[in-house]
């Protein structure tokens, strides 16, 4: 089953190219414009991603994160709930690659089933990078006033948040 | 927003690296940000070009209005202003297809494809549409049946049953993400006053 990732990229390429060609599609030709396409979107992601990337940096340098932890791993303490997993709930909506850091540096201090690893996996598994999101989608058709996106997207993470301390409570004991 | 949420980000960091003493190091991520950035942009220039492309065979070869059709009932609920047979209901698709079966490299082209689409028939071209807003905020909640790193990490670092937790993500994904669409959906209304 941890494998499935590996086989359902094929079975859908395979899946789209055999219909194709079935159904008489120039596939090689639809393809290229297709592509074409996803080039100059992407080559127009360019500045929106070298202010966020650069913004997100700078974050993490910072040591801003980490003083935004102490400040909230006593509320933490006080709602019973470990105060390690904070930094790893502040930078998952911020940087993919460093709430990865974090899960993995969990898994090694506190084993990944234990209460700590079992609620950073279910933070991990249940969000997404919400602010590389929508800089991306939003940023790919230059919309400037993204109305209550980010609102209802940051209550979904603290909705998962919320759902992954229960139900890992739940799971372990 | 972001012309908030980045100016912010940038004074915070060097306020926090003043506090902290880290200013070198902040100097530093200047210069390791921006060039991460293209090197990022690179990394995903390949994926977004072949994931568009075959995103272009299947749609010529109507095979993403086949996959619509199963996502017809969601899409008449979720995205009222789509017509199941568009452009934009078919790449709305095929993302959270994408989504479901963990391709994250392939769900970020379609959604892009179906953000593009959706503007087509955005009457303010600076102002998000609301099946825009919901897009963004489905693609913001995880939707994937079996997140294939995270059981690679577990089971790296010896995890007795890296799959059980599961189930349990499941039910949070789905409460994040009916929380989501319900926020989306009760804002969207109050805009329509």
């Amino acid at each position: 089953m941890q494998n499935f990732g590996f086989y359902v990229v094929p079975a859908m390429i395979f899946m789209i190219i055999l219909y194709a060609s079935f159904k008489n599609v120039s596939v090689f030709d639809e393809f290229l414009t297709g592509s074409e396409e996803g080039f100059k979107t992407t080559i127009s992601l360019i500045p929106t991603l070298v202010a966020l990337v650069t913004g997100v940096t700078m974050l993490k340098s910072s040591g801003a994160l980490e003083l935004f932890a102490n400040f909230v791993s006593p509320i933490c303490t006080f709602l019973k709930i470990p105060p390690q997993i904070a930094p790893l709930a502040i930078m998952r909506p911020i940087s993919g690659s460093g709430s990865t850091a974090l899960l993995d540096n969990i898994f090694s201090n506190y084993g990944p089933d234990s209460l700590i690893g079992t609620i950073a996996s279910m933070i991990m598994g249940s969000t997404e990078t919400t602010f590389y999101t929508l800089t991306v989608y939003f940023g790919a058709v230059k919309i400037k006033n993204t109305g209550h996106a980010l609102i209802c997207a940051v209550l979904a993470d603290i909705c998962a948040i919320v759902t992954a301390i229960l139900t890992a409570k739940l799971l372990t004991f | 927003m972001l012309n908030y949420i980045w100016p912010a980000m940038i004074l915070i960091s060097i306020i926090s690296a003043t506090i902290t003493n880290r200013i070198p190091e902040l100097a530093n991520s200047v210069l390791v940000g921006a060039h991460n950035a293209i090197n990022l942009a690179i990394s995903i220039t390949g994926m977004m070009c072949f994931w568009t492309g075959i995103m272009k065979t299947a749609e010529k070869s109507n095979l993403t209005e086949k996959i619509s059709k199963i996502f017809e009932f969601f899409i008449k609920f979720i995205f009222p202003e789509c017509t199941p047979k568009s452009k934009a209901s078919q790449a709305i698709c095929m993302n959270i297809t994408a989504n479901l079966l963990g391709l994250g490299n392939a769900a970020t082209p379609f959604g892009v494809k179906a953000m593009q689409e959706l503007q087509k028939s955005n009457k303010s071209k600076k102002t998000a549409s609301n099946g825009m807003i919901m897009l963004t905020v489905i693609n913001t909640a995880s939707l994937q049946i079996i997140p294939t790193m995270l059981c690679t990490l577990r089971q790296k670092h010896g995890s007795e049953n890296p799959m059980k937790i599961l189930p349990y993500l499941w039910v949070t994904s789905l409460c994040a993400l009916t929380v989501g669409i319900v926020a989306a959906k009760c804002l969207e209304k109050r805009k329509g006053d």
